[in-house]
């Protein structure tokens, strides 16, 4: 393999040669692995099969199913199978179009796909052909590639494999890396024979001849192979580490000389003389380069439109490379436009054959079909794109220098919608020239050109449903977020909705469209979500748009090889000289390939540009109320164990520091410093102006201290057993913690179990326990001063969090409380009647929540941005965080639980654009002290009629975000208000949509079925704790209801707002998933209705931090005796907490079941077994959303209501 | 007489007027990011009763020196700053809260409203200006 000229340039690239590209261990999440795999599918891709796991998704068999559930219009599945021989790898992601009714072009091919695939699997080939080989080079360049529960297999399989996956992103998903071993391989289970003959005589038919792709393919594979065993110990060097990490900030709190107050006492009973740990730890490198994980796909689109813009754009001239800087404001991402030298490169060989001819046989074919050929200037494209290309002996064509061909992403991809598109030639033009991917898809793409909803039979989310004849509108299987109606190649390429939602998949084309849907308009996040891979990139020059600060992404386009159009603001960029170079292919000049252009979520390892300061530690604070009450709940046992179990696994490095802070009407401090023989306790008695008494030594290296710590945590539980003192100074302590915390930032744990009734930030009870029930005003919802929303600010401005931990039994005015930590983005937890025995589940939740809380993965001082296409606006946020300016949110800590939502509006039409994109930027200081950024981009298609509205309804997301909104109003206005606004919310939406019907009777509710579950929803939310009236109600219980509504992501939230419930005592394999070796049940949900709970049943309800499995009277004594362990119904206790290991078939059911709902969250829920007849089961039935409580509607009077008021 | 209460007034709406012109600046400032918002909302509250003290004693002033026309002008406008003043809810740290100014389009109503205050007391100094001259001559 030549390098070419460009390549020779840059020498520097191979000498600094390590892990540019690499996953650090840090990254990896504590998700099982087994799971990861199809999880991610199935949550990218609603693909209705049982695929959560990697062996039914890698198997053949499980792929035709796949797309055979589809509704493959079957003429298209009798086509002349010799015509789908150009199927290309780009379009093996194909199968999960099956489900995207929109796309005939889609389906067409399918069938080739998946054939080809499978005569590679069966007849165990190196790679066959063009494509093959390119995959496996991108495959092979990642030694860490590594596929969970499947056995290893020959190095070849994984290609397969991955081609197999329902959807193209082999490389990316399945790469699990943080392992050592190369690469371990799936073997694949070969096909039937009647389909491998079939797929040799198609492979005959076309003319390809397989050897002669295959050397090329075959050889540099085996080439990146031996390479990447070779470089991969060197990539662990490369990270950039600080070495000013270890200068902090000195503290500045030189404290007032007041004489009284200040009282040091030595604990009693910690008197270990203990020799210091050496001094100053080094800071070592934060190796998380360890391999260059980092996957190539395949080849990016962005060129696709390159053709067209040549013809029709004249070059504007930038200037080159060496671009000014340009400084961004304060905290907010800087980027350097300037190119430098790339400091490392991945060990790739330079294999250009195998690259370019992996897309051959696609480009050929695309091209022979195209009735447009290319009209570009350059000659290797006119070589390549020729009609008379498609002879086999063009794929030994050199390449390696000059432009990329045309992307098979866009030559077959249909234009998502037709018109006021084909006119423009700006944008998308390029679609529609290669609108005709496929021979076979000939005559019936030249049809569908250019293909749009309309043309195209109405598809199934458009479906009319009469709601209220429809007696099981909820679906058997778990719904998932529908797919945008983009081109295949897009979708692939799109973020994954687990992170990135969108209410409408597709965006209405102007304002008064939005207003005529009468559907919310906005994006739901959960950006710092534990991802189980994730493209990790160290680069010296991040590559931005330079007007909007945009990130490149997958959707920007490539005018040419040096420039690229911003895909927001459609600025025109120069590429800098290092990104032309792509260190995972080690190819020059192909920078559609680079890993930020294959990727929607990737994280950049940020240079100093984008500090302000030396990346922080991980600062950790606890502040521990150790009034009377607190002592009584005792909570301090349960803390101090979590903590010192977890002491070793709290995020951060050497520099971690840790503190401690009890509080009753004083305040106490520990003085934890090395080299003290016991902690010493220092108690401030003033707490009208509170000071440090020792600023420097309260906060103290985790590492150093660590037996103090431990010896305090062990001395906490025990210190204020006979305290009488009843009052809590919650505000000074949170005060004197802001002074601690300010000159570091970091996280500040408050646990408090009363109203605050001392000092600044006292706070009055405020709840009329008469009025809980109330269905008229609901007062309060509001904080009743700013005390705690100004600390918050404070401390966000400082990079402090506040997280709140309210363990209380009486009302502790949450609603100002929450303040501290919604301004500050922290998190809230709360547990009403906390009693560490007298609630024991109270206790164990709280203990696992603990766990959770103190290992999870953390950002410090973070600031997240959301950027979107030009006309669109955001105009309101909702989560926990400070809007520092229009689109800037402050976010002093971030965790992985958090979520965020956004509405938007449409300032100007879309008109002149078929795509929007979305960009969230997440800059953070990860707890190794490493600036990185993680950012996510969607890309979804604008339509200009209500109909393609309706059909791209995102009902889940647009049901979380109209709850943000009522919460909102409610706290604005009044709870009747935002009880009335999400009523109308449906009726507005229904009545909309029924007027778009002309032919259907006006007096039944005809919904479409995108929207079918939008009552039953809303329904839902009018029966949570945060928006139901005449039921009694806490008010705390309302605000903490309130409060998860804002900051939950939408996967938790919509268990909380609809509950999934199982019928388990007749579980069965049938339909089971396997995860990790162990038989899962998929029992089919059933409607939150008592009508479905039968005395003889046993049901699980899974409502996300809790289940209940609810034992009917009558219940199989079988299942009782088997699962719980208890002779009949009768001698099953009342408060039952936990399944026992029984040896039984059905016991090892239930229990892989709850296990595997258990692992698809963070949070462990606590199981409540409750028993018919119990006086707990009136919680349960409080979640059965369709039926008729005394205050409120069942479903179907709830849906009569709606149809009244839409006949009004 | 009747000319001291115009050139007062006059005096009183001129300051109004730079305190409009001060506002619209600063949420300016803010929206185009150049101060964040806690700044913007600190700076802005400490001249909201200013605003509205400053505004009422012109209105009284009216009232009590019988300028029935002017009073009733003034009054719906005084109105509308005394009583926003009053329904800030008790957790907000202000008119201006920097919390919420961002969302739900807050800074442009908030923008709006001091330019028609802008306007109108444009429109008020002019009328002062006009009564004082009309004063001064009679006297």
């Amino acid at each position: 393999m030549h390098p070419s000229s460009g390549y020779r340039l840059h020498p520097q690239n191979y000498i600094a040669a390590s892990g540019h590209y690499s996953q650090g261990p840090g990254k990896m999440t504590s998700l099982p692995p087994e799971s990861q795999c199809g999880d991610y599918y199935s949550g990218l891709y609603p693909v209705p099969t049982h695929s959560p796991t990697p062996s039914t998704v890698s198997q053949p068999p499980a792929a035709q199913q796949l797309y055979s559930r589809g509704p493959l219009p079957p003429q298209m599945m009798g086509s002349s199978p010799g015509s789908f021989q150009g199927a290309a790898p780009s379009a093996s992601h194909l199968h999960t179009s099956a489900s995207q009714p929109y796309s005939f072009v889609n389906h067409c091919s399918n069938p080739a796909v998946y054939s080809a695939n499978s005569s590679v699997a069966s007849q165990g080939f190196p790679p066959t052909c063009g494509h093959y080989a390119m995959s496996t080079v991108s495959n092979a360049a990642y030694p860490s590639v590594s596929y969970p529960s499947l056995p290893a297999g020959d190095p070849y399989g994984q290609m397969l494999t991955s081609q197999n996956t329902p959807i193209f992103r082999p490389v990316k998903d399945n790469s699990f890396s943080g392992q050592s071993t190369p690469i371990s391989h799936p073997s694949p289970l070969p096909p039937p024979p009647s389909q491998q003959q079939q797929q040799q005589q198609q492979q005959s038919l076309s003319g390809y001849s397989n050897p002669l792709w295959s050397a090329p393919g075959l050889q540099s594979t085996q080439d990146n192979l031996n390479r990447n065993h070779t470089a991969s110990p060197a990539t662990a060097s490369n990270n950039p580490v600080h070495t000013d990490l270890l200068s902090r900030p000195v503290m500045q709190n030189a404290q007032s000389p007041k004489p009284s107050p200040v009282v040091s006492t030595v604990l009693s009973g910690t008197s270990a003389t203990r020799t210091p740990p050496a001094a100053n730890h080094p800071v070592r490198p934060v190796a998380s380069a360890t391999q260059p994980s980092e996957l190539l796909q395949h080849k990016g689109m962005q060129y696709g439109e390159y053709v067209n813009n040549q013809a029709s754009s004249a070059p504007t001239p930038l200037s080159s490379t060496s671009d000014d800087e340009e400084e961004e404001d304060e905290d907010e991402e800087a980027g350097v436009d300037s190119s430098s030298t790339t400091s490392s490169a991945s060990p790739m060989p330079n294999s250009y054959d195998a690259l370019e001819g992996g897309n051959y046989p696609d480009m050929l074919s695309s091209a022979a079909s195209s009735p447009a050929p290319d009209p570009a200037p350059e000659p290797d494209h006119a070589a390549t794109l020729a009609p008379a290309a498609p002879q086999p002996t063009k794929m030994s064509k050199p390449f390696g220098y000059g432009y990329p061909t045309l992307q098979p992403g866009y030559q077959n991809a249909a234009a998502p919608l037709n018109s006021g598109v084909q006119s423009s030639s700006s944008m998308y033009s390029g679609f529609q020239q290669y609108t005709q991917p496929y021979p076979g898809g000939n005559q019936l793409s030249s049809s569908l050109a250019g293909l749009s909803l309309q043309s195209s039979p109405q598809p199934e989310s458009l479906r009319p449903v009469n709601l209220t004849q429809e007696r099981n509108v909820l679906p058997a299987t778990p719904v998932w977020a529908p797919v945008p109606n983009l081109n295949v190649d897009l979708r692939k390429l799109n973020c994954s909705p687990d992170s990135f939602r969108c209410t409408l998949t597709n965006i209405p084309q102007t304002q008064a469209l939005l207003n005529k849907a009468k559907l919310p308009l906005g994006l739901l996040l959960h950006p710092f979500r534990d991802l189980t891979q994730l493209p990790v990139i160290t680069s010296n020059t991040i590559v931005r748009c330079r007007s909007c600060r945009t990130y490149i992404n997958p959707f920007v386009s490539f005018i040419d090889q040096r420039r690229w159009k911003c895909n927001l603001c459609y600025r025109v960029n120069d590429v800098p000289e290092e990104f032309m170079y792509n260190p995972l292919t080690r190819s020059y000049g192909e920078p559609h390939k680079r890993p930020e252009v294959q990727n929607s979520t990737v994280e950049f390892i940020a240079s100093s540009d984008y500090m302000l300061r030396p990346p922080q530690p991980a600062v950790y604070l606890f502040v521990l109320d150790v009034s009377h009450n607190a002592v009584e709940a005792g909570y301090l046992a349960i803390l101090c164990q979590s903590l010192l179990e977890n002491l070793d696994k709290l995020p951060g490095d050497s520099r971690t520091r840790i503190g401690f802070m009890t509080f009753d009407s004083t305040i106490h401090f520990y003085n934890l410093q090395d080299g003290l023989s016991q902690p010493q306790m220092l108690i401030v008695s003033d707490i009208e102006d509170v000071f440090l008494p020792t600023p420097d030594s309260l906060l103290v290296n985790l590492c150093e201290s660590k037996e103090l710590i431990k010896d305090l945590l062990n001395a906490l539980p025990n210190m204020f057993t006979n305290t009488r003192e009843t009052h809590s100074a919650l505000g000074p302590a949170l005060q004197a913690a802001f002074k601690l915390m300010s000159p570091t930032g970091g996280r500040v744990s408050v646990f408090q179990t009363q109203l605050p009734s001392m000092g600044a930030g006292l706070l009055q009870s405020r709840e009329d326990p008469n009025q809980r029930s109330s269905t008229k005003v609901v007062q309060h919802l509001g904080p009743a001063t700013d005390f705690y929303k100004k600390l918050a600010l404070d401390c966000s401005g400082q990079q402090t969090a506040v997280d709140l931990f309210l363990l209380s039994s009486q009302y502790s005015d949450l609603a100002s409380l929450a303040c501290m930590s919604k301004y500050s983005a922290g998190c809230i937890y709360y547990y009403p009647s906390f009693h560490c025995t007298h609630n024991p589940s109270q206790a164990e939740k709280l203990q696992k929540d603990l766990k959770r809380y103190l290992t999870r993965k953390i950002g410090f001082e973070a600031v997240m941005r959301i950027r979107c296409t030009k006309g669109l606006s955001m105009h309101t946020f909702h989560g926990n965080f400070f809007v520092r300016s229009t689109d800037l949110l402050s976010l002093a800590n971030i965790n992985p639980d958090a979520g965020f939502a956004v509405q938007l509006s449409i300032e100007e039409n879309l008109t002149d654009t078929s795509l929007v994109c979305f960009q969230t930027a997440l800059l953070y200081t990860s707890s190794k002290g490493e600036r990185r950024i993680r950012v996510h981009t969607l890309c979804l298609p604008v339509v200009s009629s209500l109909a393609d509205v309706y059909a791209g309804v995102d009902v889940q997301a647009a049901i979380c975000l109209l709850a943000n909104m009522a919460v909102d109003r409610s706290i604005s206005s009044s709870l009747s208000d935002a009880r009335d606004a999400l009523v109308n919310a449906v009726v507005d939406s229904l009545s909309a949509y029924g007027s778009t019907l002309s032919n259907l009777q006006h007096s039944a509710l005809i919904a479409p079925s995108s929207l079918k579950l939008f009552p039953l929803y809303v329904l839902a939310l009018l029966k949570q704790k945060a928006f139901r009236t005449g039921t009694s109600t806490r008010l705390d219980d309302r605000v903490y209801a309130m409060c998860q509504m804002k900051s939950q992501p939408l996967v938790h939230l919509m268990k909380m707002i609809h509950p999934n419930l199982y019928r388990i005592d007749r579980l069965t394999d049938e339909g089971a998933v396997h995860v990790n070796d162990r038989v899962v049940p998929q029992p089919p949900l059933q409607k939150l209705s008592a009508e479905k709970l039968t005395r003889e049943g046993a049901f699980l309800m899974d409502c996300g931090s809790i289940f209940y499995i609810w034992i009917g009277k009558s219940c199989d004594n079988n299942f009782i005796e088997d699962v719980l362990g208890y002779p009949n119904f009768a001698s099953v206790p009342q408060k039952m907490t936990h399944l026992p290991e029984l040896d039984t078939l059905s016991s090892e059911r239930t229990r892989s079941f709850i296990t595997w709902l258990r692992d698809s969250r963070p949070l462990s829920p606590i199981l409540h077994v409750v028993k018919d007849e119990s006086p707990a089961k009136a919680e349960f039935f409080q979640h059965l959303v369709e039926d008729r409580t005394e205050a409120a509607f069942s479903y179907y009077e709830f849906l009569i209501h709606v149809q009244k008021q839409i006949c009004k | 007489m009747e000319a001291v209460v115009f050139v007062f007034s006059l005096l009183d709406c001129c300051a109004l007027i730079f305190l409009s012109v001060y506002f619209i600046i600063t949420l300016s400032d803010l929206e185009c990011d150049y101060i964040n918002a806690r700044s913007c909302c600190s700076k802005l509250n400490k001249w909201v009763i200013p605003e509205v003290i400053g505004h009422t004693v012109v209105t009284v002033l009216m009232l009590v020196s019988l300028h029935w026309f002017i009073f009733l002008l003034n009054l719906p406008v005084a109105t509308w700053n005394i009583y926003r003043f009053i329904m800030v809810p008790s957790g907000n740290m202000g008119v201006f809260d920097p919390t919420e100014i961002h969302n739900r389009g807050q800074l442009k109503s908030h923008m709006k409203e001091a330019m028609i205050k802008l306007g109108f007391h444009l429109l008020c100094f002019f009328m002062y200006l006009y009564s004082m001259i009309l004063a001064l001559i009679n006297d």
